[in-house]
């Protein structure tokens, strides 16, 4: 009989280091040394994704999109708010739900399948799809539509660049993403809230507009997990579902791609979903919106305020819908 | 005081302490900048969910005396009840003041054009009504029949109570149908009597 005695001295198998790790960190030590740039390392190469989250990005680009080009009423809405209110329902749906449970969220290493019809179709590294580009600050309004609101400072690169490097072809009409879809990382799966893995899409023009952003910070930061870790969408005249978090999959496609929301209730959620005070979700109002964190009354609390049409954008992205009902096309 | 009567007090006072709890815990919040970051929408839910819970309890009383033969039970229904409105007062309360701001167009088409708000409204005035009517006097003056018929429509309540939840949640959320579910055998429990009265009948013939 062989009986295998275990002493303290024991390597456990746990420890030894998997081979895919090992990999990845010669590949990280390889880039960093080809590019002689070890002391100034991106946080993103750092494989430890506690100590990532909340690490600044380095390099980052002022744009014209400020806060102070935003207007007087559109101050930033604080950091703890942004990251302690969140609605993601693959870790809970609660608004709270997120910034307690997104721990279990592994946003390194991450690839980013693309597909379809593009010219450069393959598995990418994070690092690899972000890498060659600008990170730039851009300053945003963010409604919900749930009629609350905020002002969000994001860094990130804009989506037209990385779809330019990738090579969209003719028959592109649309841009399909996809959420993670793992219930170990993300224990709201269990539940059938929505269809899983989320899913989201834009059509060609929405996603090489200017505005379109692929986030991976906010507030000069590594983006905390429970906003979407660690890239993301954020299309600022749309309603926030739209903005999908957690990105691993980017298809080119000639249909209109299903997204989650509409799925889950065609009614009330459009492919579309631009921010449109005249056009009401079926169950509430859009006129007015809660800014979180803005000006209280007497009352100590904020009164609700009039959203703006394409909350704010109509100069950048009117001209994409000219012709269009919007209401029909809600 | 006969000792039926002294656990009576003791137990009301029970009750008293455990319905203004959640209040009492509300204030805290509020004091300690505990409400999220949007107060307004987490205050209105949690008084909604504690009128929910405690109308609940309420609707519990009757189920209670009837799988336990504990006829004392009743003598707190009152009580729950008015609690249970007292939450839906401020519930409402907070919509007009916190929420909508006095806004009062706004109000109304929410009223008028959304169904839940329509059907929360419904149920919230049922509420006032039977609170209005539950003192002794009026349940003399009205006679036990008709009193009891009128306060039978706390079941339409409740169950507006449920939809109004259902309804507000997006995606399939569990939690509402879970309050539902419960709504459903509280009502239920109600027919065992009758059910057994039938059956005894059916033996007889």
């Amino acid at each position: 009989m062989l009986i295998r005695h275990s002493r303290a001295s024991d390597v456990l198998s746990s420890e030894i280091t998997p081979h895919s790790v090992l990999l990845n960190r010669r590949e990280v030590l390889r880039a960093a040394a080809a590019t002689g740039a070890i002391a100034g390392l991106s946080p993103f190469m750092l494989s430890n994704t506690a100590v990532a989250a909340s690490q600044k990005l380095p390099n980052v680009i002022k744009t014209k999109w400020t806060e102070h080009a935003l207007g007087k009423d559109d101050k930033l809405t604080p950091y703890d708010d942004v990251t302690s209110y969140n609605n993601f329902y693959e870790f809970g749906t609660g608004k709270g739900d997120p910034a307690r449970n997104a721990h279990t969220l592994k946003p390194k290493p991450w690839t980013v399948v693309v597909d379809g019809h593009v010219e450069k179709p393959g598995h990418y590294d994070f690092d690899d799809l972000i890498r060659g580009h600008d990170l730039e600050e851009r300053v945003y309004r963010f409604r919900c539509v749930e009629a609350w609101s905020m002002v969000i400072p994001w860094v990130g690169v804009p989506l037209v660049k990385i779809i330019k490097r990738l090579g969209a072809t003719s028959n592109a009409k649309y841009v399909a993403f996809e959420t993670l879809a793992d219930i170990e990382q993300m224990p709201g799966q269990r539940f059938a809230t929505l269809k899983w893995p989320y899913r989201e899409g834009l059509r060609m023009d929405e996603a090489m507009n200017p505005l379109t952003l692929m986030a991976v910070g906010l507030y000069g930061k590594v983006i905390p997990n429970q906003n979407g870790a660690p890239i993301r969408l954020v299309t600022p005249w749309k309603y926030g579902f739209k903005s999908i978090k957690s990105i691993v999959r980017i298809s080119f496609t000639e249909e209109m791609p299903p997204t989650s929301w509409n799925m889950s209730a065609p009614r009330e959620y459009g492919f579309y979903s631009n921010v449109n005070p005249l056009v009401h979700h079926p169950r509430w109002s859009q006129a007015k919106e809660r800014r979180l964190g803005g000006p209280t009354n007497i009352f100590g609390f904020t009164p609700k305020r009039p959203t703006l049409m394409f909350n704010g954008y109509e100069e950048e992205v009117a001209n994409m819908y000219h012709g269009m009902d919007l209401k029909r096309n809600y | 005081m006969r000792a039926e009567d002294k656990i009576f007090w003791v137990f009301k006072s029970i009750i008293w302490a455990l319905c203004l709890l959640p209040l009492a815990w509300l204030i805290w919040l509020i004091l300690n900048q505990g409400l999220t970051a949007n107060p307004a929408e987490f205050m209105n839910r949690y008084l909604g969910e504690w009128a929910i819970r405690i109308l609940w309890v309420a609707l519990a009383v009757t189920p209670v005396k009837i799988l336990t033969g504990w006829k004392q039970a009743l003598r707190f229904r009152r009580l729950i009840g008015l609690f249970a409105s007292f939450y839906v007062v401020l519930h409402v309360t907070s919509y007009v003041v916190v929420d909508q701001y006095f806004d009062w167009t706004a109000i109304w088409n929410d009223i008028v054009k959304r169904v839940y708000i329509t059907v929360g409204m419904a149920s919230f005035l049922i509420l006032i009504a039977l609170a209005a009517t539950s003192w002794s006097s009026i349940v003399k003056r009205l006679g036990g029949k008709v009193w009891k018929r009128l306060h039978q429509g706390v079941y339409l309540a409740g169950i507006m109570a449920a939809i109004h939840f259902i309804m507000m949640r997006k995606g399939f959320q569990i939690e509402p149908f879970i309050y539902a579910g419960i709504l459903a055998a509280l009502l239920g429990t109600r027919l065992v009597p009758h059910l057994k009265k039938l059956k005894k009948k059916a033996a007889a013939a």
